[in-house]
């Protein structure tokens, strides 16, 4: 069971859910933010994009009180898969379930635009089915996207390997211009020490069908199910 | 508690209301008796144009609004079509121009909220956005602070709420520097058997206020604001202006959505101009009947509300709904699932008329339909405007010809209406819902539709919203034909076959004979190309009173025009996708310059008669356009407008994922520039694998085709059979130009 959690203010969690059940065949349901428990059975959680509660607070703030994310928490702190999208990763910044926070694009304004990733490593339960330095097309939309650690604890997690995903140009070169948010070491995904939570500010829900934006989004996703199913 | 202190009514304060001595003769013969001062607010923003349509009916009256594919015409809250297989979409498009030129993000914002509700009031959801924007000079830094603010008001509401902006248009000219135009589109999916209306049927059932509490926000906001010209004072109109909650919002779509999968809702309308008021007044006419409402029981953001600002706020994102007597209960139960106000505030009763209580005292006590039904249908004086024939006059031979082409389209693709509007639509969240298969930056935006369970079906619809207010100033009636071809053309680009339309009418104050007359010349010139294109008009909304300090804005038509491609999956995109294809030329190229962006940016003349339209040639090319996408015929479909040839020639170099160039050779049977910049509508720039088979097939159609050139290279290269090219430019400085525009005249404030 993917258990894909339904915050008022939450939008991208119909698109998440349709990508797990009907493109990947997996049984999934939604799971509204007041449930105290997670349907029994649950393998794996993802917390969607949107603007939980409007974000009027900081986003995500409000989302980590919900009933709901007490049992997200243990789930993850008993390893279960965490994957949090856009909204999602700022819920789990603002839990402490990941480090870092997510702050403003450094243009000030909203960003919806398609990028390149280059995914550093092949891990489960999230990049097996890409190998190292591949690259994926996938695309951003979020205002306040720029994920932010301070330095000490930034070369922490990159020596732990803990950035998993980074945005790069089509010809997978890391640079400034490539950055769309000014994101601290142009981080696009973080995991967490032991690996098994991720935040991630593309959406890979957005890029399940070949004409609809490409498929690149189902090396995440689909890992994500290999990983649950004991294939990877 | 204080008793109600109100002030005395009178003609003098009905005047301030924006009644006419005449409306206020009218109001006392109905009600027999001076109205109390809740009553004349009342009446006030019933009859207010903006509520009204008190100038516009004897036009609007006279558009198309039948066709076998429509469900429901003009009248309700939006217009249904029905897209085959027991599905139907629902649209609209509505201005919020007044309040967004006052306080930009809130105005613009709480334009997208009231949109969203009138498409899910119907039982759709809300599934694509489309903005038609119109500002002054980008140069002004007024105007970049109102298009940032803007900008920022629909994304900051459009992204939250989770509704896709798929397209719009943007454009800058001197006459909108004093009046902005907002105007806002939405879609939505239905099961057609399930479309909702605004109907307070069934004696006894309990009227029901859903959603965000009410506060003193908006007052007057449609009769005061919507329905008066600006001047140098307009700021001081800005608690007018209400305030948006897209949080709300989005909830109050999913709680209504919910609630309309069950069998409780006789008929819901939301709050949108006049609030409380228009709403009850609307469901009770629908229906036949009349409503008693309890003031004190409306969920109240404030104390001391007086029944005066109860009826007349307009706070946002606030339903009024009948449903079946005895299951309040259930009702109840969704909307505090979802954290949402619920209050029975009433009941439907016999008789047809509106008695409002408020603290025990009756406070308003007056029938139904005179209100609603009988509102003033005024027959205003149109004259032609003695300008106009001098402005149309437009001799070419004293135009001097354009020495310097190359220079000519860099400086088009620089200009800011003809520029990338990218710096715009990356602020927009275009993928929510997962079924954006063209998003803006085309020709027509393409939408995948899913049935409500979810799950995608092989239909799309294709979107566009167009009006060229420039050949609307030169002939209102041209112009507005060009503008319904335009939209339906640039939908019949994707491949999809155009349904039907909605119109957004901005036009100046319709006190003046002047601006009466562009009204009606523009809804004529409207209803003939509907009717020719077979596109009914079944939603649409008028704005009048766009001047400032005396000064008219344009006469702007905005068309929106849907479309259906059935299956999807072959559609036809606007730029080339690929080196090796033969370039077509759809249509016939014409010497007219009239009305062009050339002659505007390079000569510095708005003049001549807008290029003709021959609606019959249009209806055969929309055809012959399905045909070949569907034959795969057609590569890239990219129709022909401002900036004409060149222009369109270069988007289709540069605006696809892949940059490819193109040679082209064209019959230099005119001035060069005519043919390169000259806008005769009615063309498509297409790329095809099998010329010799799309000719054919045009030729068939009767559709005039010539292939010109073939994709390839870096440059795009436009020339004479013979001689010197007069364009052979790199892809990449034209995109430059292109994506510049925008950005580099912001950047320099």
């Amino acid at each position: 069971m993917f258990a894909v959690v339904q915050f008022p203010g939450s939008n991208d969690d119909r698109d998440l859910l349709f990508a797990m059940k009907s493109v990947l065949g997996c049984e999934s349901e939604l799971v509204w933010h007041k449930r105290a428990e997670l349907p029994a059975g649950t393998r794996a959680v993802l917390l969607p994009g949107g603007f939980s509660y409007g974000d009027y607070l900081r986003c995500g703030a409000m989302a980590r009180f919900s009933p709901v994310m007490a049992a997200v928490q243990r789930f993850a702190e008993a390893g279960g898969p965490l994957l949090g999208i856009c909204n999602g990763f700022q819920v789990l910044c603002e839990t402490g379930l990941l480090p870092g926070a997510l702050v403003r694009n450094e243009s000030l304004h909203f960003v919806c635009d398609s990028v390149h990733l280059r995914v550093e490593r092949s891990a489960r339960p999230f990049t097996t089915r890409v190998r190292s330095a591949a690259l994926l097309r996938i695309p951003i939309k979020h205002g306040e996207g720029a994920y932010y650690a301070p330095p000490e604890e930034f070369a922490r997690l990159e020596a732990r390997g803990q950035i998993l995903l980074r945005y790069c140009d089509a010809e997978g070169r890391v640079t400034p211009e490539a950055n769309p948010n000014g994101a601290v070491g142009s981080a696009a995904g973080v995991v967490s020490e032991r690996g098994n939570v991720m935040g991630l500010m593309p959406h890979p829900e957005h890029a399940v069908d070949a004409r609809i934006g490409g498929r690149d989004g189902l090396a995440i996703l689909g890992s994500l199910v290999d990983a649950v199913e004991g294939r990877a | 508690m204080s008793p109600l202190r109100e002030p005395k009514v009178d003609l003098d304060l009905a005047r301030e209301h924006g009644l006419s001595d005449r409306e206020y003769q009218r109001i006392l013969e109905i009600l027999g008796r001076t109205p109390s001062f809740s009553e004349l607010g009342i009446f006030s923003v019933m009859w207010s144009e903006h509520c009204s349509y008190k100038s516009s009916k004897k036009y609007l009256k006279q558009l198309p609004s039948q066709g076998p594919q429509v469900l429901q015409g003009p009248g309700e809250n939006a217009g249904a079509v029905d897209i085959g297989d027991g599905l139907a979409v629902v649209f609209k498009i509505e201005s919020h121009n007044h309040p967004s030129f006052i306080e930009p993000v809130q105005g613009a914002a709480t334009g997208v909220g009231g949109i969203l509700r009138d498409i899910f009031t119907m039982g759709a959801r809300p599934i694509a956005s489309l903005d038609s924007l119109r500002f002054g000079p980008l140069e002004d830094p007024k105007q970049q602070y109102l298009l940032h603010g803007v900008v920022e008001g629909i994304g900051g509401y459009g992204n939250p709420v989770g509704v896709a902006t798929v397209g719009g248009e943007t454009c800058f000219h001197e006459c909108y520097r004093g009046n902005i135009l907002v105007n806002a589109f939405n879609l939505g999916v239905v099961e057609a058997d399930r479309i909702f209306r605004a109907s307070a049927a069934g004696v006894g059932n309990p009227v029901i206020y859903v959603g965000s509490k009410t506060g003193r926000d908006g007052i007057h906001g449609a009769s005061l604001l919507a329905s008066a010209e600006f001047d140098d004072r307009a700021e001081a109109k800005r608690p007018t202006v209400q305030v948006g909650d897209p949080f709300t919002e989005k909830c109050l779509i999913e709680a209504c959505l919910e609630l309309m999968r069950t069998d409780l809702v006789v008929g819901i309308q939301d709050m949108g101009a006049a609030g409380l008021t228009c709403s009850s007044f609307e469901m009770a006419s629908n229906a036949g009947t009349g409503i008693e409402l309890d003031l004190d029981r409306v969920p109240q953001r404030e104390t001391g509300m007086t029944p005066y600002e109860l009826l007349l706020s307009e706070s946002q994102e606030r339903m009024l709904l009948v449903a079946k007597a005895g299951r309040e209960d259930e009702v109840r139960e969704i909307f505090e699932r979802w954290d949402l106000d619920f209050a029975v505030v009433g009941r439907v009763t016999e008789g047809g008329r509106m008695h409002v209580r408020w603290h025990g005292k009756t406070v308003v006590d007056i029938p139904v339909d005179p209100v609603a039904k009988s509102s003033p249908e005024l027959d205003r004086p149109a004259a032609e405007s003695p300008a106009l024939r001098e402005r149309q006059k437009l001799d070419l031979a004293s135009v001097g010809p354009e020495e310097e082409p190359e220079a000519a389209l860099l400086a088009l693709l620089d200009s800011p209406n003809l520029g990338s509007k990218r710096w715009i639509y990356r602020q927009y969240d275009q993928l929510v819902q997962g079924n954006t298969v063209i998003g803006p930056g085309g020709d027509a935006a393409l939408v995948r539709i899913r049935r409500s369970d979810g799950e995608p079906t092989d239909k799309a619809v294709a979107l566009a919203v167009d009006c060229n207010s420039r050949f609307c100033w030169l002939d209102p009636r041209a112009g507005a034909i060009a503008a319904v071809a335009e939209a339906a053309r640039n939908v019949a680009c994707t491949g999809a076959r155009p349904l039907a339309l909605t119109n957004c009418l901005n036009f100046g104050n319709p006190e003046k004979p002047d601006i009466m007359w562009e009204f009606a010349e523009a809804t004529r010139g409207m209803g003939e190309a509907a009717r020719a294109l077979g596109t009914p008009v079944i939603s649409g909304n008028v704005s009048f009173y766009n001047e400032t300090s005396g000064r008219a804005i344009f006469p702007t038509p905005t068309i929106a025009v849907v479309g259906l491609l059935e299956p999807w999956q072959c559609h036809a995109v606007s730029a080339f996708p690929a080196a090796g294809l033969d370039v077509v030329l759809l249509g016939r190229t014409r010497e007219e310059l009239g009305g062009s962006a050339w002659l505007a940016l390079r000569r510095g003349l708005e003049a001549g008669l807008p290029p003709a339209v021959d609606l019959a040639h249009e209806k055969r090319l929309h055809g012959l356009l399905a045909a070949a996408v569907a034959r795969g015929l057609a590569q890239s479909c990219h129709d022909v407008s401002e900036g004409g040839l060149a222009v369109a020639l270069a988007e289709c170099c540069f605006t696809g994922r892949a940059q490819i160039g193109a040679s082209v050779e064209l019959a230099d049977r005119m001035r060069p520039d005519a043919l390169l910049f000259g806008e005769s509508t009615g063309r498509v720039i297409v790329a095809s694998s099998d010329s010799a088979g799309l000719l054919a097939v045009a030729a068939e159609q009767g559709v005039p085709a010539l292939r010109i050139g073939a994709t390839g290279g870096s440059r795009l290269r436009i020339s004479p059979p013979r001689g010197r090219a007069w364009i052979d430019c790199e892809i990449g400085l034209l995109r430059e130009s292109f994506e510049r525009a925008i950005p580099r005249r912001l950047e320099r404030a």
